[in-house]
């Protein structure tokens, strides 16, 4: 089976939901046009990154009554749509957060479980911390979705390959930094050479959509990809420009990569259960 | 040695970027800025021109009667080279009356005059031109407080702030900013013959290297020391940078209630644009 993906690259207006929300639809219509499948939206696409005490405000609680989630919905009939947000849970509490829509449905909602709370970084501040990490099932298959810092620990994207997550979605509002005399920043750097590590060690396809512009001084890169399971490029959006890049992937390069390179069937699932309760339990 | 080395390119993509979309999400499309005919002006210059067109900017030459005719000049050159708007403001009669009001008038508070009367004249500008303020400091200046306060530090964005002195000139290089610019020893102009590292004491190519260790590589003072830096020198750059820290920072506010500006009540500047 093939499937075309489309990665979202764009400035939002910093927490102006329903502004953001007529891009969001505006670039829904372009990918129509393209025939996209599935569409992907960066992290907090919908509010924008560095929210501060916005996110009270910004935030939303995912459902079909909601007007931004009824109209996202709606779009969602023809085309399946990854959308960063802000999760107001029952309580009260603030979640940044990925939702899956698909055919009318909210498939499933990932609440960013690593929030990075050092040097630039703020969100442990103004966020609470997702606890859970799950695969789930789409009409292309089983897949994942992590959350920008989520896919800096390695266990995260690992427990969901063995939850049946065949297809990786990442999102990100990565701000770009280490200038040096390469071409490109060092954080990029980082992000693309780790992303394909995923999709090679995993034999998993990896589709990551970073968002660009500008919030007061932080810059935001986004050269969006697609790795396939050989750790191969796909496509790879500009740096530092609006876009909307849609590409094909066959879903049976699967199949073929992991007939050839077994690592998922030799995975010695057991033998992880069995250290990590030695490395983590109490025997002594 | 450090490797301060730096692509410039990449550097004008995200600078000329940042110049753009942080000018227009505020509702403004023109800047303005103070040309000395040095290194740090010329580079925002020239990144001005690139990321709004040269007919949405305007160079201010305010020279004082000491400034040396070579930098007026020298800030023409580039103003004809890139096609920009330009104004000259001479400031002499404006801060000759504040100087002369005081026997004990020292060189630094002459120097701090002219620094801020300059921010008058580019503040009043920025409502004549309907552009912001653009910064001119470098992360040099910046840490070592080697500014004054409410004068060239003012501005509505600082594009060069994170780029050492030395990372300045490369970028100047990438950016085609005339050789006879770039060559120049740094001054702030304030008096004759003045200039940066003679007045600071080291060179630009020394103390970026000992920055970079200290600030960005987080190396305590006395890895600094390790790796070949003289002891008296680390303390001496370390010092400035602490006493100077407050030329980087909004006044402190005395908290009383809830929720007070700058430790609780926190929004970045593009709230809602």
């Amino acid at each position: 089976m093939k499937m075309k993906i489309g990665l979202a690259q764009f400035n939002t207006k910093l927490g102006d939901v329903h502004a953001n929300l007529e891009t969001h639809l505006a670039i829904i219509k372009e990918a129509r046009a393209q025939e996209a499948d599935l569409l992907i939206f960066p992290e907090l696409s919908l509010t924008g990154y560095a929210l501060q005490d916005l996110a009270v405000t910004a935030a939303l609680r995912p459902h079909q009554k909601d007007p931004v989630f009824s109209e996202l919905l709606q779009a969602s009939q023809e085309m399946d749509l990854i959308i960063g947000f802000v999760h107001e849970d029952r309580r009260h509490r603030f979640y940044i957060a990925a939702a899956y829509l698909s055919q009318g449905e909210i498939l499933h909602i990932h609440n960013k479980v690593y929030l990075p709370t050092y040097g630039m970084f703020d969100e442990g501040r103004f966020f609470a911390w997702g606890d859970s990490v799950q695969a789930f099932e789409t009409r292309f298959g089983r897949v994942g979705m992590l959350i920008c810092e989520d896919f800096w620990h390695a266990s995260l994207p690992y427990l969901l390959w063995l939850d049946g997550a065949d297809i990786l979605y990442f999102t990100s509002a990565s701000p770009g930094r280490g200038l040096n005399a390469d071409p490109r920043l060092s954080s990029s750097e980082w992000v693309e050479h780790t992303n394909r590590a995923y999709a090679g060690l995993f034999t998993n396809f990896v589709a990551h959509a970073n968002r660009v512009g500008y919030e007061d001084g932080l810059n935001f890169w986004g050269g969006s990809t697609i790795f396939d399971p050989d750790g191969k490029l796909v496509v790879r959006a500009p740096d530092f420009a609006t876009d909307l890049s849609v590409a094909e992937i066959d879903l049976d390069q699967l199949n073929r990569t992991r007939a050839r390179l077994p690592i998922l069937r030799d995975e010695r699932t057991n033998l992880v259960q069995r250290e990590l309760e030695r490395i983590l339990g109490n025997n002594e | 040695m450090s490797n301060l080395t730096i692509n410039p390119q990449l550097a004008i993509k995200i600078l000329t970027g940042f110049i753009k979309t942080e000018l227009n999400r505020v509702g403004f499309s023109k800047t303005l800025m103070g040309l000395s005919g040095g290194l740090d002006s010329a580079v925002s210059l020239y990144l001005s021109a690139r990321a709004l067109g040269p007919e949405n900017v305007l160079a201010m030459r305010m020279p004082y009667k000491t400034s040396p005719q070579e930098t007026l000049d020298d800030a023409q050159l580039m103003i004809d080279a890139l096609g920009v708007q330009s104004l000259t403001v001479d400031i002499t009669p404006m801060a000759e009356p504040l100087i002369n009001r005081f026997e004990d008038m020292t060189k630094l508070r002459a120097g701090n005059i002219m620094a801020r009367m300059r921010m008058i004249v580019l503040y009043d500008q920025s409502v004549a031109f309907n552009g912001l303020v653009m910064g001119t400091s470098n992360k040099t200046e910046m840490l070592l407080g080697y500014s004054t306060v409410y004068g060239d530090s003012a501005a509505a964005l600082q594009p060069i702030g994170d780029l050492y002195k030395t990372q300045v000139r490369q970028l100047a290089r990438g950016l085609g900013i005339p050789e006879k610019i770039l060559e120049k020893a740094p001054s702030a102009d304030l008096w004759d013959g003045q200039t940066d590292e003679g007045e600071l004491g080291f060179t630009y190519e020394a103390v970026d290297q000992l920055l970079y260790l200290l600030v960005d590589q987080r190396y305590s003072p006395e890895a600094c020391v390790a790796e070949g830096f003289e002891r008296a020198f680390v303390d001496r750059v370390l010092r400035l940078v602490r006493m100077n820290h407050f030329k980087r920072i909004m006044p402190p506010i005395a908290k009383l209630s809830q929720r007070t500006i700058g430790y609780d009540f926190l929004y970045l500047r593009d709230w809602g644009t």
